[in-house]
């Protein structure tokens, strides 16, 4: 009946078709609850700048910001917890009121996810407050993945598009790639 | 397997006097739906009954037949036909009883607007955030996880959610409703007996779904009243230094970033209200007991508990660990 | 596989598996894998989505398995509650969009056209593309599934809960995007089968001689005609929500969660009768031979399908008694959630009744239907307990529902399906299985599920919600999950009984010859297996049961050898009204389902995939229906 082939292109398409979807797993899928054994920690030091005596201007990134920024998961839970801990207040939705934007290209203290975590731990002059301490470490990340995702700087197959609250955004999925400029924004 | 069927036995006479059974009502609502529940039996399990006869009848007599294929007596035929026609009247009566029946008792469910305690409760993944509602604000408070009901008193219940779609369901007590986002629904209580009961998340939530819980304590009159002034009130202040130590820990970290304790700094809404965490008998929707050593397995590593809850797991140092279960548990 | 070909007893006439070697040469296949991939004869398509649907139901028996074993203890550690939501959410899943519906159809794409005594299914090339489009989308999900990205919100995915902000990633995006694949499947089949069985019958098969079985897979055919683009507009606006910031289901800008509830149920309550109407086509067809009469009031069996057909779209708000709708409202759908028990006892007293003044041979098809009537009118009668709306807010979303829909489900959709592969078993093959494999198949399956479901009866209504990952220590459900899980090894069992029946019946069964069951109806007039031309000559029919006849039956000459010729009939009386071409082996099928699994994947990850996916499909599309000389279906006028 049905076994009746076993023909070497039956098993040649199987293949072919498990090692294709083989892109769709992984990394974006995976939901670390806690971070174990050790809990998560923050960066000790981040430079705000991207300047360097002597001309290099590229320093060694964390490598968690990478995974965070990726993780489907992580940057949905820094959504729920944008909302619970009231970034809005001054943030407005992204597009900021008494705080600056974060859906924009410009960043004062340095868009990468290291250096948004940095200025979320240690708040920023004007008014951010130092939330490290008070925010979990692995939160800490969360929040700044998803505030990565709010400048369209995240894959789009792991971000979220809409929330359930009245839309604000553009959905997160359509979000048009902003890197961070190269020099911090100047004060007017 | 006299000794399996004796602990079956025994099994089912503990589960049958259970705290989360709808065989076992203690509200006029379950009672009501108890009441439809046995004339389901009474009219469906005969009816099964009739038919399985029917088929053994039918089989053993076809046994003995030496007709051959094809050869239909139109004479049996014909009866056969009245018979059809019977066995349709019979069903639609069985159904029209049980239709009819089904009515009466659901119009019993539908809330009176003349409840003398009001409640709402907002479902959240995965608690239950409980507000006892009153004309004067004064006389309003916040708990979680548990209700205290008056007995033989209408309580009237405000189903609401904050996220995804949950269901408020007390077996001993009523019927579920749905807390769908975006909508209020309600559902109204009298308890006949006092007591405690389970109740437990009915509608697919997420992760955490099979640990979201809450208890639900039947009160006399005087009872129900001591509890809801002593929960009116602000937390007891720390007696000692340990739990000053406990207090300050929890003002000062991340434990305020989410919870309220009413006469400390710490004010937030996103987790459950703590003013009166030891006067709860569980903790985590229901999850764990609450006493000493739950509690600071709870604390050191919530993520173990419950996999996927929403309070993050936070690097505590022992001693402030201690104080800090020492400050929860002196939350009466 | 089958080394010799079965030789036909020798008191059944020849003609009609006798056909000359030029058509047999027309009716051919390439050779080969060639032949395999590009084949348009509906008995190769019929036979390969039984064995892939029989793959998914074990495959999703080893799934619940996995869940049983987990919940047998309480606080049982074996999965976590992310795998195990993933597992029951891959359990309903593939049992009700891979397992349940497809098969029903893939027996009716084998049985339909030689029961309707033609030579091939309306739209051959459309039935290979169905194929294809179920495979790839069943493929699909489990490769999702085993990298983690398995659906994971349940079967039928409620929103809020399925949308992005609470469903992070592509889980759900994968299980929308098959329900698609899915009902493209399911709708091509349903629109060959009502072709097929309204326009192909043999001449004098009227409507009224019409077997049951072709009754209930037209009925079918139209619910699902009906049913599923309503799934696929809730799955639809699922995906835009996700992918695109759509509001459809958010209910603070405007849409409402209960409207995926809605659109979803009024989709999912058919859904059941599509599984379940079916079956009662098979029960009638086993009853009919095993009893060796007619079924008992035809006509009545006639309507009780037609209305069973119409009711069951009218009862989708008893899913969504607890959510809060207006109780006038809840109290129709109570009463039209009763009604629709009565055609079901017109039936269960008809076939009761044939039974009973028949001469019947209790083998294995009738102890399956005989486990039909002990199963399936328990699970009815719970049902009727669903009906009611109070009851119902008790019993809703716990365990007990778990029981009443495996009592409908296995008893009445399952059950009758094993009694139709152990009778149409040896048309497929000409083989026969072993009657002794197949009575433990039977006892182990019935016992097994008694075990494994009765027990969750009690266990809903002492208070076990449905859906969850483990369960307190002390609420006293231990005993009763443990007993629910030996049940679900034993039918777990039987499954294997099953499957070495076949493989042991296929290398060294005994040989079927044309007619074994000494059956009534047309595909028993052929040979077992039959050739790929089905008859040699169009049979005419004159009476319900046209093998039961004393004299041999006649048969039409005219038809074309050298090309692939059908007789096309009138919709009520069969009158011979013209021959009509069908196309001959493509594989343009097998080219448009691919580049349709391109558009669906690609656009689970961007919206641009509609628009780049739809240009391979509109290429291999067009050349599919490019129209040829070959498989113009207007040739010549009537001829008899």
């Amino acid at each position: 009946m049905c076994l009746r082939f076993r023909h070497p292109d039956y098993r040649a398409l199987l293949a072919l078709l498990l090692a294709s979807l083989a892109l769709v797993g992984c990394e974006r899928e995976r939901r670390e609850y806690s971070t174990q054994p050790l809990p998560e920690t923050t960066p000790a030091t981040i430079a705000v700048s991207s300047l360097r005596p002597g001309g290099a201007a590229t320093f060694a990134a964390d490598p968690r910001g990478s995974h965070y920024q990726r993780n489907a998961y992580d940057i949905n839970q820094g959504e729920r917890m944008f909302r619970w801990f009231n970034c809005n207040g001054c943030h407005g939705s992204g597009g900021g009121d008494i705080g600056p934007a974060l859906m924009d290209a410009q960043w004062r203290y340095g868009g990468s996810i290291d250096q948004i975590v940095a200025s979320i731990v240690q708040g920023r002059p004007d008014g951010m407050p130092a939330f490290g301490g008070k925010i979990p470490p692995q939160q800490i990340w969360q929040l700044a993945a998803y505030v990565r995702a709010l400048s369209g700087n995240v894959p789009k197959d792991a971000a979220p598009s809409r929330s359930d609250t009245i839309s604000n955004t553009p959905p997160l999925t359509r979000m048009p790639e902003q890197p961070p400029a190269s020099e911090p924004a100047r004060h007017p | 397997m006299i000794g399996a069927l004796q602990t079956a036995a025994r099994l089912h006479a503990a589960a049958l006097a259970d705290v989360q059974s709808a065989l076992d009502p203690a509200a006029d609502q379950a009672q009501a739906i108890d009441g439809i529940w046995h004339l389901m039996l009474w009219v469906c399990v005969p009816m099964y009954l009739l038919v399985m006869a029917a088929l053994a009848f039918v089989v053993w007599r076809a046994r003995r037949q030496r007709r051959e294929r094809g050869d239909v007596a139109t004479a049996s035929e014909g009866s056969l036909y009245n018979g059809l026609g019977i066995w349709v009247v019979v069903v639609m009566l069985g159904l029209t009883v049980l239709t009819t029946a089904s009515y009466l008792v659901d119009r019993k469910l539908i809330p009176a607007q003349d409840a003398q305690v009001k409640i709402r409760i907002t479902a959240k993944q995965w608690w239950w955030q409980v507000e006892y509602l009153n004309d004067d604000p004064s006389q309003q408070f916040m708990t979680a996880n548990e209700l205290h009901l008056p007995l033989a008193q209408k309580t009237h219940v405000e189903l609401r959610s904050d996220d995804v779609i949950h269901s408020f369901w007390v077996p001993n007590l009523s019927g579920k409703r749905d807390m769908i986002p975006g909508r209020v629904n309600q559902i109204e209580l009298t308890p006949r007996r006092a007591g405690k009961y389970r109740g437990t998340c009915a509608e697919f939530c997420g992760l955490q779904h099979a640990k979201m819980s809450l208890l639900v304590y039947v009160d006399e009159e005087k009872n129900f009243a001591s509890w809801r002034s002593a929960q009116l009130g602000a937390a007891p202040s720390p007696g000692s230094e340990v739990l000053e130590h406990g207090k300050r820990y929890f003002e000062t970290t991340t434990c305020a970033m989410c919870h309220t304790i009413n006469g400390t700094t710490a004010h937030s809404l996103a987790g459950p209200d703590l003013t009166h965490l030891a006067s709860r008998s569980t903790i985590a929707a229901g999850a764990l007991p609450l006493n000493a050593g739950s509690l600071a397995a709870w604390l050191s590593d919530p993520q173990r508990q419950k996999p996927g809850t929403n309070m993050p797991t936070i690097d505590i140092e022992p001693d402030d660990l201690n104080a800090l279960v020492a400050y929860l548990l002196s939350l009466k | 596989m089958a080394t010799r070909k079965p030789q036909p007893a020798p008191d059944v006439p020849q003609h009609f598996s006798d056909g000359s070697d030029e058509l047999a040469r027309t009716w051919a296949d390439a050779p080969g894998f060639w032949g395999w991939l590009t084949t348009v004869d509906h008995k190769r398509i019929g036979r390969r989505y039984i064995c892939t649907g029989m793959v998914f139901f074990v495959l999703a028996g080893i799934l619940a398995l996995a869940m049983r074993t987990q919940l047998a203890r309480p606080e049982n550690g074996l999965m976590g509650p992310d795998r195990y939501n993933q597992l029951f959410s891959m359990h309903g899943t593939t049992m009700m969009f891979l397992f349940a519906v497809p098969i029903m159809e893939a027996v009716a794409v084998y049985v339909v056209p030689l029961m309707c005594g033609t030579r091939n299914i309306a739209f051959p090339r459309l039935n290979a593309f169905s194929y294809w489009v179920y495979l790839f989308g069943g493929v699909m999900i489990w490769i999702a599934f085993a990298m983690n990205v398995g659906p994971e919100t349940g079967w039928f995915s409620y929103v809020p809960l399925a949308n992005s902000d609470y469903s992070p990633g592509k889980r759900t995006d994968f299980w929308a995007q098959m329900i698609t694949f899915t009902e493209v499947a399911a709708l091509a089949v349903a629109v060959e089968l009502v072709a097929t069985i309204l326009k192909t019958r043999a001449p004098g098969m009227t409507l009224a001689r019409m077997p049951l079985f072709l009754w209930s897979m037209l009925i079918t055919s139209f619910m699902v005609i009906f049913a599923m683009p309503s799934v696929m507009l809730a799955s639809t606006f699922l995906i835009t929500d996700r992918l695109v910031g759509t509001h459809f289901y958010n209910p603070a800008d405007g849409g409402d969660a209960l409207l995926w509830q809605h659109l979803f149920w009024f989709f999912g309550h058919p859904e059941v009768y599509i599984i379940f109407v079916p079956a009662l086509g098979m029960i009638s067809s086993i009853v009919e031979t095993f009893s060796r009469r007619a079924v008992f009031a035809h006509t009545a069996m006639v309507l009780a399908l037609v209305t069973t057909g119409f009711f069951a779209f009218g009862l989708w708000v008893h899913h969504m008694f607890a959510t809060g709708l207006p109780a006038l409202g809840n109290s129709f759908y109570t009463a039209a959630s009763m009604v629709i028990a009565i055609p079901s006892a017109v039936q269960v007293f008809s076939w009761l009744a044939t039974i009973g003044t028949g001469k019947p041979k209790f083998a294995t098809p009738l102890l399956f239907v005989l486990g039909f009537f002990a199963i399936f009118v328990l699970g009815g009668l719970t049902g009727v307990m669903l009906a009611s709306v109070p009851l119902d807010l008790q019993v809703h979303d716990t365990y007990f529902v778990v029981a009443h829909f495996h009592y409908v489900l296995i008893g009445g959709a399952v059950f009758p399906l094993f009694g139709a592969f152990y009778y149409w078993f040896p048309k497929f093959t000409g083989r026969r299985l072993s009657e002794t494999a197949g009575k433990w198949n039977f006892w182990l399956f019935f016992i097994g599920f008694n075990v494994t479901f009765f027990p969750m009866h009690y266990l809903g209504l002492i208070g076990m919600p449905r859906r969850v990952y483990t369960y307190p220590v002390d609420m006293g459900w231990d005993l009763w999950n443990l007993i629910a899980t030996i049940g679900a090894y034993l039918i777990a069992i039987s499954a294997l009984v099953f499957v070495v029946n076949v493989v042991r019946a296929l290398r060294s069964g005994e040989p079927a010859g044309d007619n074994p069951w000494d059956a009534p109806s047309l595909e028993w007039a052929t040979a077992s297996p039959p050739p790929a031309y089905n008859f040699a000559a169009i049979p005419r029919v004159d009476s319900a049961t046209p093998l039961w006849s004393d004299n041999d039956l006649p048969a039409l000459s005219g038809l074309r050898s050298d090309r692939r010729e059908i007789l096309l009939t009138t919709a009520t009386d069969a009158d011979p009204q013209i021959t009509w071409g069908l196309p001959k082996p493509s594989s343009w099928p097998l080219w448009s389902a691919i580049a349709l699994t391109v558009l669906f994947i690609w656009s689970i990850f961007s919206p641009w995939g509609v628009v780049w996916g739809a240009i391979p499909l509109a290429v291999a599309l067009t050349i599919w229906f490019w129209p040829s000389p070959d498989d113009r279906g207007l040739i010549s006028e009537k001829s008899r």
